[in-house]
């Protein structure tokens, strides 16, 4: 993929970040910090279906623009073939393995699957 | 002479000995080809307000110690061969007054991002291959070379759009004081990318796809953060990181 | 002893702020604060991973993680995502070429246009915000 491709994704990927993270910030405010963070309560943001799909949406965007930030900062430190393609590599795969974590929180929860 | 401190004596100096003030030149001396070590050597050094840190050196050259390596030619910041780190800064030491540095300690030592030929002379190799690899030069098939062909006409507001750029010196300042090259060897660099923007912005060119190309993929034109400490460096008012700026923003979709 | 191969400034020299104005030292942050984030949301996938523990499990990571330490950490870590996305948005119109002036013909002593007051006013507007938003959580999770 070329990088100017990679860039507008990284870009596309924060302001969408931006978006909904703040929003999920704003939840931990309609019952007062500490309360939102109860179990009962935490529950229930996580079985409210358009919550647990804005979660998931943050958990790939952050996902994709945060590994390829550490991906550029890698890149720029060292080169070489082989490093390079292990940096590439190894990013994509901590993204997925980040992404599919994250999602069996969120699916099995929202499942009431505890 | 490591370390030892020397003085002009009154016989052999030129003009500048009847100033009372002096600095303490420190001059970075590394000669990979024998060793790799880095020593600094110190000469007391009179000076005017008026003179320069190349001027300096020159003195040390002429009546100190003759062996220091340094390359320089036009003494006017025309040429791009005397830049160096001064306290810590790449700048040309022709166009650098030790006066403007208020320090009575003048460090200078190689660009860093450059390969060390000897003391203060680096290579710039890697720096014009990068400067060749954008093209830099006019693509047009409608050439004026040949025959039967205008010359390309423009208009005072068509070489504003580029004129900027084209004073660039090739010095290296620019490549020395980004935070990118000085760790990532395969980064096509300030210069070469505020040159691709230079043709890229001139309506005689017809090369933007082609130039766009070579600098979009992973160590090109996205490695740049715009950290903007090249244009800060820069002894021509070229402004590197905003012809970068620019150049990627065609490739963003925010410019045709 | 310089690497004679290239003379690079190498890691010291990239993270080193102080020669060339804020600008330099806005990168810096950016990315200090970009690897920071990606540290509090890789904890941050694992720790809310422990709803699937049930109520015991899940009062047990609030019981780590609601103390003072914690609270200091998420400041910090409000901090670093105020100013990543003032300065991001800063350098993300910067990047498409907004903001950085027009070429023109220089004239000494050649004062770089792209690194005109608009970006200086940005990258100070990030901190003040940054600095505010850190003061403000800092105030709701210590005053809950």
């Amino acid at each position: 993929m070329r990088e100017s491709i990679i860039m507008k994704i990284h870009y596309g990927t924060a302001v969408a970040a931006v978006a909904l993270v703040a929003v999920h910030i704003l939840f931990r405010f309609t019952l007062g910090f500490a309360e939102s963070l109860e179990y009962e309560n935490v529950i229930a943001n996580y079985q409210f279906l358009p919550y647990a799909g804005m979660l998931e949406i943050i958990l790939i965007l952050i996902s994709i623009h945060g590994f390829n930030g550490l991906r550029v900062v890698l890149l720029e430190l060292k080169q070489g073939s082989q490093y390079e393609k292990s940096v590439n590599y190894g990013c994509l795969g901590a993204m997925a393995l980040v992404i599919l974590y994250g999602s069996r929180t969120i699916f099995m929860t929202n499942m009431g699957m505890m | 002479m490591a370390a030892e401190s020397l003085q002009i004596s009154n016989e052999e100096s030129g003009t500048i000995v009847s100033s009372t003030k002096t600095i303490t030149l420190r001059i970075a001396r590394s000669n990979p080809k024998k060793n790799t070590e880095q020593k600094f050597d110190e000469f007391k050094i009179p000076y005017q307000k008026w003179t320069t840190v190349l001027d300096a050196i020159l003195e040390v050259k002429k009546h100190l110690d003759h062996s220091v390596a340094v390359r320089y030619s036009c003494r006017q910041a025309s040429c791009g061969s005397c830049g160096m780190k001064i306290n810590g800064r790449p700048a040309l030491a022709c166009f650098t007054k030790i006066t403007e540095l208020n320090s009575d300690v003048v460090t200078v030592e190689p660009m860093n991002n450059f390969p060390i030929i000897r003391d203060l002379v680096v290579g710039f190799e890697r720096m014009f291959s990068n400067h060749k690899k954008i093209k830099p030069y006019i693509i047009n098939e409608e050439s004026e070379i040949n025959p039967g062909t205008k010359e390309f006409l423009q208009t005072p507001e068509d070489v504003e759009k580029y004129i900027q750029f084209s004073n660039c010196i090739k010095c290296g300042l620019c490549n020395s004081a980004c935070p990118t090259m000085a760790t990532d060897s395969s980064f096509v660099g300030p210069q070469a990318l505020a040159q691709a923007y230079r043709y890229v912005a001139d309506n005689r060119d017809k090369g933007k796809d082609e130039r766009l190309k070579i600098i979009d993929d992973s160590h090109g034109i996205f490695r740049c953060h715009f950290a903007g400490s090249c244009s800060q460096v820069c002894p021509k008012g070229v402004d590197p990181a905003m012809g970068i700026q620019l150049l990627r923003g065609y490739l963003l979709g925010f410019r045709d | 002893m310089p690497n004679i191969d290239e003379n690079k400034e190498g890691i010291k020299g990239m993270a080193n702020p102080t020669r060339y104005g804020i600008e330099r030292f806005a990168y810096l942050l950016m990315r200090l604060s970009g690897l920071g984030l990606l540290v509090y949301f890789v904890v941050h996938i694992y720790e809310t991973s422990m709803i699937l523990q049930g109520k015991v499990g899940w009062d047990e990571f609030l019981e780590i993680t609601q103390t003072t330490e914690g609270h200091i950490i998420l400041a910090l870590v409000i901090g670093m995502s105020v100013f990543h996305t003032v300065n991001g948005i800063r350098v993300m119109l910067g990047h498409g070429g907004i903001g950085v002036g027009k070429p023109a013909r220089p004239d000494y002593p050649y004062p770089a246009q792209s690194q005109n007051a608009k970006h200086k006013i940005s990258i100070y507007s990030a901190i003040v915000l940054a600095a505010i938003a850190m003061m403000y959580g800092i105030g709701v999770m210590f005053g809950d």
